[in-house]
């Protein structure tokens, strides 16, 4: 196989096994006879996708206002939080073991409470969005901050950087690269608990959706909408590591261009 | 009066219940504008004096004083140089250039207003040691003596009074190095700040310094000190002088005797 071929086919690859997937999937429906209730085709499946998508888009528009927000919510509380614990040895002892113990909680645990607290709706699924998307970001920012090499800050206090300075000349620039890589997981993680919360006890977006789908026993709608969260899901994974690329050229050196 | 005075200095690192005496008792005065350079085995405390002098470390015991003040916490405005460059990856070669005056008073206050000024001048700087065309390139894109005459730049471009070369050109080649030499030499003679230099090179140390200082094994003394009255500037002819040569060989002899013990 030739040079050009070869890089085709390596692109071409996760299609081909989802498509191989799907056509196993559809035949397994087909010669085992499985009824609709349990697992249906794929093709059905699509057919349904397609005559309700504007249902599915306007729940999926919720859930994505959901987590976007909280996603937003835990960059900003993440990042400074983050920035105040690499920053200061007593704002980390006093709060990271804390944050460790927070983050051993299921965030679905939460999800009760809050709405004891804030009734359902819009409001619990981004405050579990930002909850369960806030720790890896300070701990990634915290991370950037601590591992400064010692040189470099030796060369900001020997020309008389106050603390504030070291952080915005060197602390900052350092812990981006940190923050960005933490936003892919942060975003896959508020976006499970947007769902999270909405399955748990909303009454919107798309995990309602297909609560209430396969509370009517109609499977078709349920998978429809499980694989509106899949395609969701693999898009905003997409566009933070597509952000993650453009802010941070320097750590990689520029050695990716793509 | 001295401009830079160590009396009786020591320095004892500590982690935990673990103690290591890096310094024992360093005793030396550097006068302003002089160069001196400081040699000695690996870990006698050369890099310790440096962190030291500018006040990063506080003393043990002893008094270091700067310009007759008292040194107590890191003072202001000096230009330090490691032996790894240190430059920052997301800030374009000039940009690291211009980092100190980003953060030295006066020209903190001024940087917004006047960094066409300021460029230009890093931009002169730059033309010295070669690197105008680099300018916008980042520290990454550079080889390694480039990111290192980018460092030198960086210590420089404030002009500062004190300038601290710990080992700054130990990573590189021997032809880089002595021609770093010589841009040094051009710009201690313009600017005739006091340097203080750490090195393993004995002829670096002959080459650079009006005093060399030899310091002993681990926990560090002064042991020699040995003054250079080579006529400047030196240039690498004067290294294959026979006088040159002999205080190279001088300050040798003093350092076996250090491993020898
Ligand atoms: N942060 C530190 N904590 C504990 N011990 C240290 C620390 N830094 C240096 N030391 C110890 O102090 C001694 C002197 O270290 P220093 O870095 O001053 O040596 P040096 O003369 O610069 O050596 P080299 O020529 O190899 O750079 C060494 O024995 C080292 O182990
Ligand atoms: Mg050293």
């Amino acid at each position: 196989m030739n040079g050009v071929g070869r890089e085709v086919l390596k692109y071409a690859m996760p299609w081909l096994v989802m498509a191989a997937l799907l056509v196993i999937w559809q035949i397994a429906c087909i010669v085992f006879d499985i009824p609709e209730i349990i697992l249906p085709k794929p093709t059905r499946i699509f057919a349904v996708f397609v005559m309700r998508f504007d249902v599915l888009m306007a729940y999926c528009g919720d859930t994505l206002w959901t987590t976007v927000v909280g996603f937003l919510l835990a960059i900003a509380g993440g990042l400074l939080l983050g920035l105040a614990i690499g920053a200061s040895p007593f704002v980390y002892s006093g709060l990271y073991p804390l944050l460790i113990a927070f983050n051993a909680v299921p965030k679905v645990a939460l999800v009760p409470i809050l709405m004891i607290w804030v009734g359902v709706g819009s409001l619990p699924a981004v405050i579990t969005a930002f909850v369960i998307s806030f720790f890896p970001i300070v701990v990634n920012v915290a991370t950037g901050l601590a591992t400064i090499e010692p040189e470099m800050r030796d060369v900001l206090r020997s020309l008389g950087a106050t603390r504030i300075e070291i952080l915005t000349k060197v602390g900052i620039p350092r812990a981006m690269p940190y923050l960005f890589a933490s936003l892919k997981v942060a975003i896959t993680l508020a976006f499970i608990g947007s769902v999270i919360s909405e399955t748990v006890g909303g009454n919107n977006g798309i995990g309602f959706l297909m609560l209430s789908a396969s509370a009517r026993n109609d499977a078709p709608t349920t998978f429809a909408g499980l694989f509106a969260i899949a395609i969701m899901g693999v898009l905003m994974y997409a566009v933070c590591a597509l952000v993650e690329k453009r802010m941070t050229r320097w750590a990689f050196r520029g050695e990716i261009v793509g | 009066m001295p401009f830079v005075e160590l009396e009786h200095v020591s320095l004892t690192y500590r982690l935990g219940k673990e103690t290591t005496l890096a310094l024992a008792d360093a005793t030396l005065g550097i006068e302003r504008g002089e160069f001196i350079a400081v040699v000695g085995p690996s870990g006698c405390g050369k890099s310790t004096i440096m962190k030291l002098v500018t006040g990063l470390l506080p003393a043990s015991g002893g008094d270091v004083k700067v310009a007759g003040q008292l040194v107590t916490g890191p003072i202001k405005g000096v230009g330090m140089a490691f032996q790894n460059p240190t430059l920052m990856p997301w800030r374009t070669t000039i940009g690291n250039v211009l980092l100190p005056m980003e953060v030295v008073e006066p020209h903190k206050r001024r940087f917004r207003r006047a960094r066409a000024e300021y460029e230009a001048r890093a931009m002169k700087l730059l033309g010295t040691v070669g690197l105008v065309d680099f300018a916008q390139k980042y520290p990454w894109q550079l080889s390694g003596g480039m990111q290192q005459r980018s460092n030198l730049c960086r210590a420089l471009i404030h002009e500062p009074e004190l300038l601290m070369l710990d080992e700054p050109f130990g990573a590189l080649d021997a032809f880089t190095r002595e021609e770093l030499w010589g841009v040094m030499q051009a710009l201690w003679l313009e600017k005739r700040f006091t340097g203080v230099l750490v090195t393993h090179d004995l002829r670096e140390a002959v080459y650079l310094a009006d005093t060399v200082y030899v310091m002993s094994r681990r926990p560090g003394r002064i042991v020699l000190s040995r003054k250079i009255d080579i006529p400047r500037p030196r240039t690498l002819a004067t290294t294959f002088e026979p006088h040159f040569v002999d205080l190279v060989h001088e300050l040798r002899d003093r350092i076996h005797q250090e491993h020898a013990q």
